[in-house]
C-alpha cells in the first residue's frame, strides 16, 4: 500500500502544517511509514506553497509524490499546476471560492469534490484559518488514509495551546462533510 | 537523565532535527555554529536542547570560529559538533585539516545545497563529495558518512560520534537539503539501547606524555584532557610523539602522517558500510548514495518487474572507500551506473574501483531536484535498446 497525497495552495493557508499533521498521524499513531516534503517560495505569505505526503505500510523508497492518489488544491495556481499530475481515478479536493476557473474536461479523469472550505471554516469556527484542519478532516474521512482517531491525536500534537477546541471543531466539521460526500449527499 | 525529546519512541521529525537529537543521545554536549540554510534547524534544535542537558550551544562569528570552538571543546573533553552547508563548509576546510592533524574527535555535518558559492540555498545537491574527502590540503584521511533517510540521519549521527571517538578523528556527516528538511518516521532509541564509545584517555602520567604516539600499537594514541594537569602541546605543525613541533625532519613527518592515514585505512572493514539490494544475480548495478539512492532503489524494483536484472549498491560510507568491493562487483556484472546529484564525483571513484572490469556510466543531475526513478529507468532502457 503506497498512497501519495499532494496539497497545494499559497503561503498562509496552512498547507505545510496540514501535511505535517497527516504524516505524523500515519507515522506515530498508525505504525505506518510516512514522508513529508515541501516546496515554497521565499515569502512566508502569499507565495506558492506545496507539500507532499507519502504513506506506506513498508519502507518508502522514492520520497516524493509522482502520481498523487489524492490532491487537495487550494489556489488557482496550484490547480493549474498540479491537477494533471493526479493519478487516473484519483480523488481531487478543490477549494470552490479560490478556484474560479476549472478544467472540466481534465476533471473527468478524477473524482472531484468542490467545496468552499474557507467559507465553511469561517462559519463553523469563526476563523477562516482553521480551513486547513477542516480540509484535512474531509480528506481523512473521505479516503480513510488514516483513522479519525490518529488524525485527531496528530492535530492536538501540532497546534498552539489554547486552540484545541477550535481546531477539533474544524476537524469534526471536516469529518461531517466527508461523511456526506461518502453518502453522495454533497 | 531526562531528555527534552521522546526516547524509546517513534516520532515524525525533520532530518536536521533528528541529527540534533541523535547527537545529544550520543553524548554531544558542545555545539558551535553559524546559521545557514538548509542546516539552521540543527542549530535551532541544539539551542533549545543543550541548556536542558547541561550542554552548551553557542553562535560564533562565522564558520571558521565555529569549528575552532568545536576543536577546543573536544580537547576540553566534550563530544562536540558543528553543522553547516556549502559556503560554510568551504570556510571550515582549514580548521578541518587542523582537526585531522591534531587528531581531534568531532562531528561536522554538511547539509548540502547547490553550489558553487551561495548557489541555490534551499535546494539539495551532492556536489560536496570530493570536497568532504579532499577539501582540506595535505595528505590525510578522515571518515565520511552519508544518510538517505531521516532514520539513517539519526543512526549515522550516533555512529559518527562513535567513530570520531574510537579513531580520534573528525567525522563528516554528508547529507543534503532533502534529507535535512524532509519529515519522516524515526525511532529514537532509549539510551539503554545504545552502545556509545568514548575516547581513550591516558591511563597514567607516562601515557599522557605521548599524546601523539602509537603507544598501544593500535595507531590511536590516548587523548589527554585540557585542565587535568597534563602538559600537552597541540599544534598543526608537524609534531613528534610528545606533540613538540618538528617541522624539518622528514622521518617524523612521514611517521605521523602515515599513522593518521593508516588508522583509518587499516580499519576500513570496521568503518565501511553499505546496503546491497538484489545484487546476487544482477547484470546491471546502480551505485548511489544519500537521497538519490532512494530513487535508484525504486528504479531497480521497476526494472526487475520488467525482467531486467538490476541491482543497487547504496553506499553509507563514502570514505574510507572500498575500491576492492567495487572491483568484485565489476567482475561479475555487465554494466555499472553511478547515480548522483552532481556532474560526476563518486563516478570517478567507482571507475577507479571497477578497474576496467565493467563499463561505468554516469547518470548525473543538478539544479536542485532529485532524479525521478523514471529518469534512471529510461536512461538504462535506452542503453539496453541501442546497445
Amino acid at each position: 500500500m503506497r498512497k501519495e497525497v499532494l496539497i497545494g495552495g499559497f503561503g498562509g493557508q496552512g498547507v505545510i502544517l496540514s501535511s505535517v499533521i497527516l504524516g505524523r498521524a500515519a507515522a506515530v499513531y498508525e505504525a505506518l511509514y510516512s514522508v513529508q516534503t515541501q516546496a515554497y517560495g521565499p515569502q512566508s505569505r502569499g507565495g506558492a506553497s506545496k507539500a507532499e505526503v507519502v504513506i506506506s505500510d513498508e519502507l518508502i523508497d522514492y520520497p516524493k509524490a509522482l502520481n498523487p492518489d489524492y490532491a487537495v488544491l487550494l489556489s488557482q495556481q496550484a490547480y493549474e499546476k498540479y491537477l494533471s499530475l493526479v493519478k487516473e481515478g484519483g480523488i481531487v479536493i478543490v477549494e470552490k471560492d479560490l478556484i474560479p476557473n476549472r478544467n472540466e474536461e481534465l476533471e473527468k479523469n478524477f473524482k472531484v469534490y468542490v467545496i468552499p472550505f474557507t467559507k465553511l471554516a469561517e462559519e463553523s469556527t469563526g476563523l477562516s484559518l482553521t480551513m486547513n484542519i477542516l480540509t484535512l478532516g474531509f480528506l481523512v474521512k473521505l479516503t480513510g488514509i488514516v483513522s479519525e482517531d490518529a488524525i485527531e491525536k496528530a492535530v492536538l500534537d501540532s497546534i498552539p495551546k489554547g486552540t484545541e477546541h477550535l481546531n477539533l471543531k474544524a476537524l469534526k466539521k471536516g469529518f461531517e462533510l466527508g461523511e456526506k460526500a461518502l453518502k453522495g449527499e454533497l | 537523565m531526562r531528555y527534552p525529546f521522546p526516547v524509546g519512541a517513534v516520532d515524525f521529525i525533520q532530518g536536521d532535527e533528528a541529527i540534533a537529537r541523535a547527537a545529544i543521545l550520543a553524548g554531544c554536549r558542545f555545539y558551535a555554529g553559524y546559521p545557514i540554510t538548509p542546516a539552521s534547524e540543527i542549530f535551532e534544535a541544539m539551542s533549545i536542547y543543550m541548556p536542558l542537558v547541561d550542554g552548551v550551544s553557542i553562535q560564533m562569528e562565522d564558520e571558521i570560529g565555529s569549528i575552532a570552538a568545536v576543536i577546543g571543546a573536544s580537547w576540553a573533553g566534550a563530544k562536540s559538533m558543528t553543522a553547516t552547508s556549502g559556503p560554510g563548509f568551504s570556510l571550515m576546510m582549514e580548521n578541518l585539516g587542523y582537526a585531522i592533524m591534531t587528531e581531534t574527535p568531532l562531528v561536522l555535518v554538511n547539509v548540502q545545497r547547490s553550489g558553487p558559492s551561495t548557489g541555490q540555498p534551499t535546494l539539495a545537491a551532492q556536489g560536496d563529495l570530493m570536497q568532504a574527502i579532499w577539501g582540506t590540503h595535505g595528505d590525510h584521511s578522515l571518515i565520511v558518512l552519508t544518510p538517505a533517510t531521516v532514520q539513517e540521519a539519526f543512526d549515522m549521527t550516533i555512529k559518527a560520534f562513535n567513530l570520531a571517538e574510537k579513531y580520534r578523528t573528525p567525522v563528516i556527516l554528508l547529507t543534503d537539503a532533502e534529507v535535512g528538511h524532509m519529515r519522516e518516521r524515526v525511532y529514537a532509541p532509549h539510551p539503554d539501547e545504545l552502545e556509545l564509545i568514548y575516547r581513550k584517555l591516558p591511563a597514567n602520567e607516562e601515557e599522557a606524555n605521548y599524546p601523539f604516539g602509537d603507544i598501544h600499537g593500535d595507531l590511536v594514541p590516548p587523548m589527554p584532557v585540557f585542565g587535568k594537569g597534563h602538559h600537552t602541546y597541540v599544534t598543526g605543525l608537524t609534531h613528534d610523539e610528545k606533540g613538540r613541533p618538528k617541522t624539518v625532519q622528514s622521518e617524523i613527518h612521514e611517521k605521523l602522517i602515515k599513522r593518521i592515514v593508516e588508522k583509518i585505512e587499516k580499519n576500513k572493514k570496521d568503518i565501511v558500510d553499505y546496503e546491497a539490494y538484489e545484487l546476487e544475480d544482477a547484470e546491471i548495478v546502480i551505485i548511489s548514495f544519500g537521497i538519490v539512492a532512494r530513487s535508484a532503489m525504486r528504479a531497480v524494483k521497476e526494472l526487475r518487474k520488467k525482467g531486467i536484472k538490476a541491482g543497487l549498491l547504496k553506499l553509507n560510507v563514502l570514505w574510507p572507500f572500498d575500491f576492492e568491493l567495487i572491483e568484485r562487483i565489476a567482475e561479475r556484472v555487465e554494466k555499472i551506473y553511478v547515480v548522483e546529484m552532481n556532474l560526476g564525483q563518486l563516478y570517478h571513484m567507482v571507475k577507479e574501483g571497477a578497474n576496467g572490469k565493467a563499463p561505468v556510466e554516469l547518470i548525473p543531475k543538478i539544479g536542485g531536484e532529485i532524479h525521478t526513478p523514471k529518469e534512471i529507468i529510461e536512461r538504462i532502457k535506452d542503453n539496453l535498446r541501442w546497445g
